[in-house]
């Protein structure tokens, strides 16, 4: 069992069709991320990581290739994948906790057990006294960590990231990063994440793979060296080693870049 | 808040001050509306005791309200106040939820919503009262002609301004549910009507006036009872006073209800 990939693509094409045209969006993309690990997707707009996601949470299914997901074909949106966006999107009328517990109401696990676990979590990111407001009494920060919480309530094996610090302000966005890692390494997640930001993908990631665009492209694959890999993101951006590898992420996307304008 | 230089009785001083600003501004637009309105009636009633206007077709206020205060006394105008008030609040609250349900349907199944397209748009330009006349063939010269005149003016244009809300719902919204493995209903149940609540209790706001249109439209051609019946009833046999009774009557009462309705609002949302 252990030796199975927990999310694996194989050569997987997405073909995007509109009106005007039918257009690559995914060419052949491979990926396999093991339990627990942390991989980032970074590459310029329009190399379709968010495509990517949407096809590992079940959202869409691949032109051709294979989605497996611990093992299994995807055939649409399970409670093992968890999907946290780039905003919060809580119901603004819902209170906290109902927000929270949406993914257990629609999957049909709304309890006492599964309250009482929800409940913990909003306590482990700190706003347990925030249960019964509503959306708009809370700051950015505080309603992206609410989303983690509905996001992580259901006990998904798997979370996919799609750029969820990106709204936030600089203070917030690291603030939640360290977080994001910690409740992902306590809680033995696995995680995928989506960003533009390359320091955070560096900092937070295990595995940072590199696209490129026009169509969407697997480009180059850096493995994070451990003692960057162990450190709290915030701290790991002051380890050794971290602005080298930083440079040379940047360089692999800044040539990605060239090849296409 | 921190403490300032100013000290913390200065602030509410300032406070203080600003709020009696704003009271002596309300004021004062309170009593220029009392005076426009008294103004305007002492002219009427000092125009109309002195000939200057036609008093058999403006009357004047003291007619007017003598007149409204009979009807009230011996009863004669509660029937007819009733059937209108009756058949207006049937009508925006049926057509409100039947141009709900309709945006619904449209919602749910795209197929209906683009077949169907093209139809709404022309039926919703016609002058539904013209469609009067077929629904007292249909329904018979009452309560339910009436109701389906006023239903022919809300049911539309509740539809295409409800399922423009639905449209309009952000789809990440939708992508939350969908993500959680949630089904259409639980799309359409937990985001797209939820979300769509103020524009629906906003055309239930519109629909009042709507309402108001059909009933007494609806009225003036069935001609039996109701505010539009003696409408007709006084032009018919020159009694103005009675006209202009009635048309303030249906002032007061439309304005009742709007704000009621417009008190539902701010509750609900």
């Amino acid at each position: 069992m252990s030796d199975v990939p927990v999310v694996g693509l194989e050569d997987v094409t997405q073909v995007y069709v509109t009106d005007r045209e039918a257009t690559l969006a995914i060419d052949r993309f491979s990926l396999t991320v093991q339990t627990g690990e942390f991989v980032s997707l970074v590459g310029p707009s329009g190399c379709g990581k968010t495509t990517i996601l949407s096809m590992i949470a079940g959202l869409l299914l691949p032109s051709s290739g294979q989605v497996h997901v611990l093992g299994r074909a995807v055939q649409g949106p399970t409670p093992v994948v968890g999907y946290m966006l780039q905003q919060d999107y809580l119901f603004p009328w819902r209170t906290i906790l109902e927000n929270a517990m949406i993914g257990l109401e629609l999957t049909g696990q709304k309890d006492d057990a599964s309250r009482a676990y929800t409940l913990h979590l909003l306590e482990e990111m700190g706003l347990q006294h925030t249960a019964n407001l509503y959306p708009h009494q809370l700051s950015g920060g505080m309603r992206q960590r609410v989303a983690l919480v509905r996001t992580l309530a259901t006990k998904p094996d798997i979370l996919l990231l799609d750029e969820p610090f990106s709204a936030l302000d600089y203070q917030t966005k690291l603030q939640l990063e360290d977080l994001v890692a910690f409740t992902m390494k306590q809680h033995k997640k696995t995680a995928i994440l989506v960003t533009h930001d390359l320091s955070e993908a560096v900092a937070i990631s295990d595995r940072v793979i590199v696209l490129e665009s026009h169509p969407g492209r697997f480009r180059k694959e850096f493995q994070i060296p451990d003692a960057i890999r162990n450190a709290e993101p915030f701290y790991a951006r002051e380890q050794e080693g971290f602005n080298a590898l930083f440079h040379e992420v940047w360089k692999e996307l800044e040539s990605t870049e060239r090849r296409t304008t | 808040m921190e403490s300032t230089s100013a000290g913390n009785g200065q602030i509410q001083e300032l406070h203080q001050a600003h709020l009696l600003r704003k009271r002596k501004i309300q004021r004062k637009v309170l009593g220029t509306q009392l005076l426009i309105l008294i103004v305007f009636f002492a002219i009427w009633e000092v125009a109309g005791r002195n000939k200057w206007i036609d008093v058999l077709l403006f009357s004047y206020p003291s007619k007017v309200f003598t007149q409204i205060y009979h009807d009230m006394l011996d009863g004669s105008i509660w029937v007819h106040l009733g059937a209108t008030v009756g058949e207006t609040i049937v009508g925006f609250v049926l057509g409100t939820l039947l141009g709900t349900a309709l945006a619904a349907m449209i919602w749910w199944w795209d197929f209906a919503a683009k077949v169907l397209d093209p139809y709404m748009v022309v039926f919703n330009s016609m002058p539904k009262v013209a469609l009067g006349p077929l629904f007292i063939v249909g329904f018979g010269p009452g309560f339910m002609a009436i109701v389906a005149t006023t239903l022919s003016i809300t049911v539309m244009i509740t539809t295409l301004t409800v399922y423009q809300s639905f449209r309009e719902v952000d789809p990440n919204y939708v992508k939350v549910i969908r993500v959680f493995g949630g089904s259409k209903r639980d799309v359409f149940y937990k985001v797209i009507l939820r979300a769509s609540f103020p524009a629906i209790v906003s055309t239930l706001k519109v629909n009042v006036g709507l309402a108001w249109v059909g009933v007494i439209v609806g009225e003036f051609l069935v001609s039996k009872v109701g505010l539009g019946y003696l409408i007709i009833y006084g032009f018919q046999v020159f009694n103005f006073t009675l006209v202009l009774s009635t048309l303030v009557l249906i002032a007061v009462v439309a304005t009742v209800m709007y704000q009621f309705v417009a008190y539902l609002e701010r509750k609900l949302t």
